[in-house]
């Protein structure tokens, strides 16, 4: 009877049994089934939203404030990308997604979201409003003007230095150096990219021949991934420009726009702008909010290249706890406290009165 | 009466250094060829022929300079062989040195860069409710530990009884088969096995089911072959006599496998395992797909998404906030505390082995 | 003693007494054999059969899915194979350098540090790398780029127009070079510690000169290990992930131009990339690429066994 080899065997069991039991009692808190008449400070569970990068810093902000006003709950935005939050919120992985472009009608059909009711839908919420930004890292140029057909110019590669009369005639004042223009583009697909070749395809269609796509469509420069890639990309990269979300270009400067024949610079205000001249999109049903930019405002002070970042949700939830606080989520984000906090640190516009009423009551829609 | 003790040749030549150059040679002429290069783009700079002076590429181009003069003086003064010798040694040499340069190079960047958020708060908070500033990697490295020591948990025991099986029982089909799929197992590549881990689980658990114990699974499929691998060259190098020794006195077959041949070679067992730990838990491509992603800290192995510390490393760049600077901090810092981990168990590894190893000479 | 005399009558041989444990420990470990099988068998099965439905996936199913799915693969397979031929062209001749430095030229202490330095760095994850590579490497040598585009051009492996980022598939490379070295010298610094001490002592005391002991006494022996070593250095930088996905700017090409911005990418980076926005015959296809890359490192590595077999390696376990 050796017992120097079983009470060795019984010592490594036994601490193995302490390690997995600790880590099995210490646990997150649990959803648990909440009628709608308690109050939001009881709330607890997780959520998952998967999607654009646009929204990122937006969704850190009202994740933060969210989970301050209700410690039980926890939500975790993964931006991966406007494609992504599409196909996650289809299988089912994430309970909302983030995406820059709306909805297509072919996903509009009734159970192809694993998290939606039978029979229901899903439906889009616009919760930011954004500005896309051409942003520049040229050796000496603070300045840089641009318009429709020379931005088309410059990402389809026809445009290829700097000092290209196109570029010249739209910037006397400015020393442009005749180094190669490096361009960079999003690698992965992208409501960014999808606003931008919109913007692109409408408003300069002799030169941009591609329809808008979320793909970037010409083999033209760098590929990034996200938008913080691009932002990085450029920040690394002489003489280089690129297209990307205003709350992701950080420092750089951002190039001004010709708009209706007069210099525009970038503003949140004039997204917003563009936007309330939006219709929304016909043929849907009265709680999608869809809105299809009008990319040929020229007003003073528009600013056409716009995205309008959505939060898919489902009309209705298969587990009435996830819809609960979706709802909530979704409540909070669109709400002014949440859309300030959003303006502050992304940049974005604020909801006019008119269209923050709209969204509020299609989100009261939410089961 | 002084005796001659230098031999001399018949032309007087010291024959103990004859036809060979003097101690040292090498030596300076490396710095010879240095100080060359070095005035010569002294000189470049001052002419305006280049921006500024490039200090790398005047060393650069004094060892390649070196390489020849050395090689050609001592083809002169001591024939082909030994010049041969002195080139390969030159070159081995600048093999090295080059080599550690990128290597300096990250070791630099990730202490310098890494530095600036070794604090406290680092380590103690999570990045819950942190939109730009603050925040730290405590939910991110609970998570590292948690799924590495899972995984370990279920391939070292795997890893182990098999290699055993294979130098001590097996001698057949099944051994050959089993040698040839684990080689086979070594080549998958990472993110296959996070694809396999996320599809097993999400066909038993139901859609994208994102949790620890996914991403254990997926790192215990990367680590068993590994294990198997280098145990199984271990336990080959233990000498015959200690098995046979055993048997002539009586002892079974187990006891002598638990008692003697693991014993002797738990130095390398222990290397080759803390060499598998230390390959999975800098892991991404696969934590990616199967853990997923949370700002908050979850202790919970087998529900809802957990943080790991490359995958945070990796997002904290990917996806930087409004202000990039604190976003690229926290990344380089769990950049740090990865090396300085894996530091850690190669140091731990090396004492345990040292501490175990029966004392025979080398 | 006649072996070959009848066993009296009446005396029973005794068997061999089978113990418990004995029985016990060795189902186990066949068990665990069999469970590596087992795993194996399911990993290939789950591959196959998702694989399928790629062969015939409709275009658009993958951004860059335009035609079949043998076309969209073609480029990323040349990707993965380019990518690490360079990177071995570059590390094997350093990991011979630093292996045979650390072995036979460094003094003993030297050596000894720099054996746990090289264990070190192997281990360092590849996310780091791919850092580095993109935020020092890039930036560092993109002048360089710019410069032998501007002298050499004309040779077609340095063609222009230059990437203005340094993000090519020559920085991946050696980024992966980098990260291949040091497992490839702790492997090849291990065998040729192990060469006959005896065999080299002899050559010396014949009048040899370093290198032509090592030539003699320590290459040979060492044949299958620097085999084995490359080949595990070439398996692991075919199956790199992260470092290729964040430090190449990618492409659906097939070009060998090193210096420009349009680069083949690998498969692993382009499935890490893709995996989470792709849907249906999206994520059939990038597992289709996983296959192929499964396939390509599963022959490397026989062919590796195959030379390696061809000499077997010194054993204790004789």
């Amino acid at each position: 009877m050796n017992n120097k080899r079983f009470g060795s065997f019984a010592a490594i069991a036994v601490a193995g049994a302490v390690v997995l039991s600790s880590s099995v009692m210490i646990q997150t808190a649990t959803a648990a089934p909440i009628s709608s008449a308690k109050l939001t400070a009881s709330l607890s569970g997780t959520l998952n939203g998967v999607g654009s990068s646009a929204q990122a810093v937006a969704e850190t902000t009202w994740a933060a404030g969210f989970q301050t006003k209700n410690s039980n709950v926890t939500v975790n935005y993964n931006p991966l990308g406007s494609g992504a939050g599409l196909t996650s919120f289809e299988s089912g992985a994430a309970e909302f997604g983030g995406s820059d472009a709306y909805l297509a009608d072919s996903d509009l059909q009734t159970g192809k979201f694993a998290n939606c009711a039978a029979g229901t839908t899903a439906i889009d919420i616009p919760v930011y409003i954004s500005p896309i930004a051409l942003a520049y890292n040229v050796a000496g140029v603070k300045n840089l003007t641009l318009d429709a057909k020379t931005i088309a110019g410059i990402f389809k590669g026809s445009i290829t230095k700097w000092n290209a009369p196109a570029i010249k005639k739209l910037n006397k004042k400015v020393k442009l150096p005749s180094a190669a223009i490096t361009v960079v583009h999003r690698s992965d697909n992208s409501g960014t990219t999808y606003n931008f070749t919109q913007y692109l395809a409408s408003q300069a269609s002799t030169v941009w021949t591609a329809a808008a796509s979320q793909t970037f469509p010409y083999s033209v420069g760098d590929a990034a991934k996200g938008t913080s890639g691009v932002q990085s990309a450029v920040q690394n990269a002489t003489n280089s420009i690129a297209y990307i979300d205003e709350s992701g270009a950080g420092a750089l400067p951002i190039a001004k726009l010709i708009v209706g024949g007069k210099s525009t610079k970038i503003s949140a205000k004039g997204a917003e702008a563009v936007v309330a001249k939006s219709p929304f999109v016909a043929g849907r049903s009265a709680n999608d909010l869809a809105v299809g930019i009008d990319r040929t405002a020229a007003a003073k002070g528009d600013w056409p290249i716009t995205l309008v970042s959505y939060l898919l949700v489902c009309q209705q939830y298969k587990t009435a706890s996830v819809g609960t606080l979706v709802k909530a989520y979704a409540t909070y984000a669109a709400s002014p406290a949440g859309q300030k906090a959003a303006a502050a640190q992304a940049g974005s516009a604020p909801f006019s009165k008119s269209l923050s009423a709209k969204v509020a009551k299609a989100i009261k829609t939410i089961k | 009466m002084s005796i001659a003790i230098r031999p001399r040749t018949a032309t007087g030549a010291n024959t103990l250094t004859a036809g060979k150059l003097p101690r040292g040679t090498a030596w300076w002429l490396l710095v010879v060829s240095w100080v060359i290069f070095t005035v010569i783009f002294l000189l470049l700079k001052a002419s305006g022929a280049t921006a500024n002076f490039n200090i790398v590429g005047a060393l650069f181009f004094g060892t390649v300079l070196f390489d020849v003069l050395i090689v050609v003086i001592s083809r002169i003064v001591e024939g082909g062989r030994k010049a041969k010798d002195r080139l390969i040694t030159s070159l081995v040499t600048t093999a090295f040195i080059v080599t550690l340069l990128p290597l300096v190079s990250l070791i630099y960047t990730v202490i310098s860069r890494g530095v600036a958020r070794f604090d406290p708060m680092y380590f103690g908070d999570s990045m819950r409710n942190v939109i730009s500033v603050g925040g730290g990697a405590f939910h991110a490295i609970i998570g590292t530990l948690e799924i590495t020591a899972a995984a370990s948990i279920i391939s070292i025991p795997i890893g182990l009884l098999t290699s055993v099986y294979l130098v001590e029982y097996g001698r057949g089909h099944l051994a050959n088969g089993i040698r040839f799929f684990v080689d086979v197992m070594t080549g998958i590549p990472s993110i296959v096995a996070g694809l396999f881990a996320y599809s097993l689980f999400t066909i038993i658990f139901g859609p994208a089911f994102q949790a620890g114990i996914v991403g254990a699974v997926a790192l215990s499929v990367l680590m068993i072959p590994v294990i198997v691998r280098s145990s199984e060259e271990i336990l080959k190098i233990v000498p015959n006599e200690l098995r046979e020794a055993s048997y002539a006195l009586g002892v079974p077959k187990w006891l002598t496998i638990m008692k003697i041949i693991l014993p002797t070679s738990i130095a390398g067992l222990t290397t080759g395992v803390m060499l598998a730990i230390s390959r999975v838990i800098g892991e991404t491509a696969p934590l990616l797909l199967t853990t997923g992603f949370t700002t908050s800290t979850n202790f919970n192995l087998f529900s809802d998404k957990m943080m790991t510390l490359p995958v945070f490393v990796y997002t904290q760049y990917s996806t930087q906030g409004p202000i990039p600077a604190p976003y690229v901090d926290r990344s380089w810092t769990g950049a740090l505390v990865l090396i300085l981990i894996v530091m850690l168990l190669n140091l731990v590894a090396r004492l345990v082995g040292r501490a175990f190893a029966p004392k025979f000479k080398r | 003693m006649t072996a070959t005399a009848e066993r009296p009558k009446g005396i029973v041989r005794p068997k061999a007494k089978v113990r418990l444990g004995d029985r016990v420990f060795s189902l186990t470990t066949v068990l665990s054999g069999a469970l590596i099988l087992l795993v194996l068998v399911l990993v290939a099965l789950f591959l196959v059969v998702q694989s399928i439905p790629a062969f015939s996936a409709k275009p658009n199913a993958l951004p860059g899915l335009t035609g079949s799915f043998w076309a969209y693969v073609g480029p990323l397979v040349f990707g993965t194979v380019w990518a690490g031929i360079l990177a071995l062209i570059m590390a094997t001749p350093f990991s011979l350098g630093i292996a045979l430095f650390i072995s036979h030229y460094a003094p003993r202490r030297i050596a000894a540090v720099l054996g746990y330095v090289i264990d070190l760095l192997a281990a360092v994850p590849s996310v780091v790398f791919g850092l580095w590579g993109v935020l020092v490497l890039a930036p560092f040598i993109q002048p360089f780029y710019s410069t032998l585009v501007n002298t050499v051009g004309w040779f077609p492996l340095f063609a222009g127009p230059v990437s203005g980022t340094g993000k090519t598939i020559l920085t991946a490379a050696i980024v992966l070079a980098v990260m291949v070295i040091p497992i490839m010298t702790a492997i090849m610094r291990e065998i040729f510690l192990q060469a006959p001490v005896l065999h080299e002592e002899a050559a010396l005391a014949l009048g040899a000169t370093r290198w032509e002991m090592i030539r003699m006494a320590v290459l040979p022996f060492a044949r299958s290990g620097i085999i084995s070593a490359i080949m595990l250095g070439l398996g692991r930088a075919l199956g790199e992930t992260l470092a290729i996905a964040i430090v190449l700017s990618p492409a659906t090409v097939i070009n060998v131009f090193l210096l420009t911005s349009q680069n083949p990418n690998t498969i692993a980076a382009n499935i890490a990339l893709q995996f989470n926005e792709a849907q249906g015959a999206g994520v059939n296809v990038l597992i289709a690429s996983g296959l192929v890359l499964f396939v390509i490192t599963l022959l490397v590595n026989m062919a590796a066994r195959f030379v390696v077999n061809r000499r077997k390696a010194f054993s204790g376990a004789n």
